[in-house]
């Protein structure tokens, strides 16, 4: 099920993608045949974003990613977005706190409004507990170069929650670059199974020291804090895990 | 012809290279020549990747292996070279242009600055099919024109593979200048990496080859310099509209090998010379992306043609020359010793450079390179503005200029103009401004400028960003100045506007905000109508915007001798305009000549009828 539906809808998103990209040519009287002087060329890109290695103070040690791929021209775009962990130790194997596959539109100059289908759940296992949700979101660059992504979801069982991640490259060298970076999360509604509680979840801030190698290849050292507030921090509590926690990471940041 | 010296006469040319076999490979060696292909003596029309006799020429396009900056490689070559071989023609000739196409994909050859019937123009979907792999396509079109040209593929990012050459016509008649010995020097930027892959690198990751970007080290110099609450005014200015200043080339040195005739820095090609000698030295600007500055320390140029048409003579130390744009200009060195050709990449990440010597073998010192500049007023007021209406000013009355300058100040933010430094502040458009009432007399009863007058918000004074106009004397838009009026007098019938715009953050180019496959159809204009064609620069980038088919007349001021040229460099937040005698009946290209701009969108048909 988690397979079949992201990909019946990359494939409906794709024949629209197509359509919407062929070139208008009326009026200029070239004979059939001819080719267009300027040909559009669709384009993809994919890039984990963090691929890192965290060890918490409190917590388990953990492999994170935080990735997104996306292909299309300038307008509309398909995205693959996945961020997920695999706790280590914990004898499950690794889960995606997101796997989502969004439709994208450029909407003003540095903003594009995304929406689609999510997933939340193991990853080929049934380790962890699953769920579908609806997403509509926004991701794109603020006003003095912040890169954010807003997203609000709905799950297959109604429950409400958004989500607000927000980051900056602080240039220190030609290479070498300080990267604040902050994610918050909020919830219309306690979902249990999920370790959520009604109203702010959590905050996390971070931040990492990362060197471009090449443009395409930056590894990265950081450290980070985070801390779960309000019923998300009681479920916490009873499950027996910290409510606020530290650690450090070191990871790449990679593009292809 | 013009040349005084016996060995510069056209026909001494004509018989080494034609009756190369009649006169055997004795009389090329009493001479003192080498091959043509190899010869730095100039007079032989020698450039240094061959040379191709009109009128009838037949050139082979290949993919192959050659060394570029001593480095095997995969470009597209012109009958073994890549850059192409010099086309020379005449003035009054036939030309016969017989292309084959051994490529795998279709290619094209587009003969640029030349005036002749649409169908040989060389544009892929516009003037005919393309050139399909293993095709010979001939172009025939007589000869109306001379000067300096150039020629280069219309298909895809050919372009960028090297498919470019030199292209010369003789005058049929004397030039209004004269000289011993000429060299053609071509301007090129190579990179290793795949056309594609740069054009992907581009619009999948902003800045990706900018390796000049402003760091926390630049903060902390100009807190030094022009104190805590002005950088960081700027600063926010810049940050707040999410771009860079330090945004003057796509792609860069990082990427780019500067070539010369092909060659790079380190291979120092050499252009030789007898002292006391006037030479010639045709510019070509024939890179996909790079603006260059070019000077030889230690000497004088004199500026005599702009796109292949004369100039009133132009005594200067340094031009830039924008992509696709062609400059001859006459040099005297008096000294037997080496100078330095240098151009300098418009964003200073590196260089092209040959050696104008008496001999083989010598080097002059190579000058140090500026530092790259920051974009200022100029810039951000593009951005700034870009919604504004410019399109009433050019029509103002008394009160609508006054009007004018305030709404222009009112757009920008006092606050932070106090934190401008004064380099930027002469981006700033004083002279436009001041200009302006020179040009209220000049105005007309239909409420457009005369022609040949300057448009209030054009900067035909300034070179651009990263010049000291004191450091030396650099050619301006304003220099350009023809010898005698063009045959066409009318004043132009209507005004087109044109904005030239894009998304940086998308790498999205395009006029009036549409790209070329968002708009549904050709701009039209009447046949022989005049018109004038104002362009807006609404992005914060240089644009060298090339019309086919037509010449442009640059309203530089110059009045009745304005200049005319096939492609128009426009500076960021400019407005610049040109008047156009619509003659030539047919569909073509108007583009800008950026490689990657115009294969994202910056393209417009043109059809005359």
């Amino acid at each position: 099920m988690t397979i079949n539906i992201p990909m019946t809808a990359a494939g409906a998103v794709l024949a629209m993608l197509t359509f919407s990209v062929a070139q208008a040519e009326d009026g200029y009287d070239a004979p059939a045949g001819w080719p267009s002087p300027v040909v559009e060329h669709n384009m993809a890109m994919a890039l984990f974003d963090r691929l890192e290695y965290a060890v918490p103070d409190k917590g388990d040690e953990a492999l994170v990613w935080d990735f997104q791929a996306w292909y299309g021209g300038d307008v509309n775009r398909v995205y693959l977005k996945s961020e997920g962990e695999n706790v280590q130790g914990d004898g499950e194997d690794a889960e995606f706190e997101s796997l989502e596959l969004l439709y994208s539109r450029l909407v003003a100059d540095f903003w594009e409004l995304q929406g689609g289908i999510g997933y939340q759940g193991g990853v080929f296992s049934d380790d962890h507990a699953e769920r579908t949700y609806g997403v509509v979101g926004l991701q794109g660059v603020m006003p003095y170069g912040i890169e954010t992504d807003l997203a609000l979801q709905v799950s297959d069982e109604g429950d409400v929650s958004a989500s607000v991640e927000g980051e900056y490259d602080l240039r220190l060298t030609q290479r070498l670059y300080l990267q604040p970076r902050t994610e918050i999360a909020v919830a219309a509604s306690d979902v249990e199974a999920f370790g959520v509680g009604e109203g702010l979840n959590s905050v996390r801030v971070g931040m990492r020291l990362g060197y471009e190698v090449t443009r395409r290849f930056a590894p990265y050292v950081g450290a980070y804090w985070e801390k779960q507030y309000g019923d998300t921090a009681d479920l916490a509590r009873a499950s027996g895990d910290a409510t606020e926690d530290t650690g450090v990471v070191a990871g790449v940041r990679l593009m292809f | 012809m013009a040349r005084s010296r016996v060995i510069t006469h056209p026909l001494s040319r004509r018989q080494i290279l034609k009756g190369g076999a009649a006169l055997g490979l004795g009389s090329a060696a009493a001479l003192g020549l080498r091959p043509s292909w190899a010869d730095p003596w100039g007079q032989t029309n020698a450039y240094a990747k061959g040379v191709e006799e009109g009128p009838e020429v037949a050139l082979a396009i290949r993919r192959e292996s050659l060394p570029i900056a001593g480095q095997q490689t995969h470009p597209i070559s012109i009958n073994g070279t890549s850059p192409g071989p010099l086309i020379r023609l005449k003035e009054g000739q036939d030309a016969v242009l017989r292309v084959t196409n051994l490529l795998d994909e279709p290619t094209s050859i587009h003969w640029h600055g030349l005036i002749l019937p649409p169908g040989m123009d060389g544009v892929p979907g516009l003037s005919f099919a393309g050139i399909a792999p293993g095709e010979t396509f001939t172009y025939r079109f007589p000869v109306r024109q001379n000067g300096t040209y150039w020629y280069h593929s219309h298909s895809g990012l050919q372009e960028q593979l090297g498919h470019a050459g030199p292209l010369v016509i003789d005058a049929a008649e004397r030039e209004p200048f004269r000289y011993d010995r000429e060299h053609v020097l071509l301007l090129t930027d190579w990179s290793f990496e795949d056309p594609m892959s740069v054009f992907r690198n581009l619009k999948t990751a902003e800045g990706y080859y900018n390796f000049q970007e402003r760091t926390i080290a630049d903060f902390f110099a100009d807190v030094r310099e022009k104190g805590f609450s002005a950088t960081a005014e700027m600063r926010s200015m810049w940050a707040k509209m999410r771009m860079s200043s330090r945004d003057i080339a796509d792609v860069t040195g990082s990427t780019y090998t500067y070539l010369l005739n092909g060659h790079s820095p380190q291979e120092n090609w050499t252009a030789l010379f007898k002292a006391g000698e006037r030479i010639r030295l045709r510019v070509i600007n024939g890179s996909a992306m790079s603006y260059f500055d070019v000077r030889i320390p230690g000497l004088k140029m004199t500026v005599v043609a702009a796109d292949g048409q004369p100039i009133q003579p132009v005594p200067i130390d340094e031009f830039r020359i924008a992509v696709a744009e062609t400059y001859d200009v006459l040099v005297m060195p008096e000294d037997d010793t080496a100078y330095t050709l240098f151009a300098e990449s418009m964003d200073r990440s590196g260089y092209a450079r040959a050696t104008l010597a008496p001999r083989e073998g010598m080097e002059a010192e190579i000058p140090e390179r500026r530092q790259i500049a920051d974009r200022g007023m100029e810039a951000m007021g593009a951005y700034g503005m870009a919604g504004m209406d410019h399109s009433g000013m050019a029509g103002m009355d008394h009160s609508g200029m006054e009007g004018m300058d305030h709404s222009n100040m009112q757009g920008m933010d006092h606050t932070s103009m106090q934190g401008m430094d004064h380099a930027n502040m002469q981006g700033m458009d004083h002279s436009s401004m001041a200009g302006m009432s020179d040009e209220r007399n000049g105005m007309k009863a239909s409420g457009m400028l005369a022609a040949g007058a300057a448009q209030p918000g054009s900067r035909y004074d300034q070179a651009g960003i990263g010049i000291d106009p004191d450091e030396r004397r650099m050619l301006v838009y304003r220099d350009l100045k023809a010898f005698t009026p063009w045959a066409d007098r009318r004043e132009p019938g209507r005004e087109l506007e044109l904005h030239l715009t894009g998304n940086m953050e998308r790498y999205m180019w395009s006029f009036d905000d549409k790209k070329f496959s968002e708009v549904t159809g050709p701009i039209h204009f009447d046949k022989d109508e005049r018109l004038r064609l104002i362009l807006i620069n609404d992005t914060m980038m240089e644009h060298p915007i090339h019309l086919h088919g037509m010449w442009m007349e640059l309203e530089n001021g110059q009045g009745e001798l304005i200049p005319r040229k096939h492609t128009l460099n426009v500076k960021p937040g400019e407005r610049v305009s040109a008047l156009i005698t619509a003659d030539a009946e047919g569909s073509w290209a108007f583009h800008c000549h950026l490689l990657y701009h115009m294969d994202a969108g910056m393209f417009r048909v043109v059809k005359v009828s």
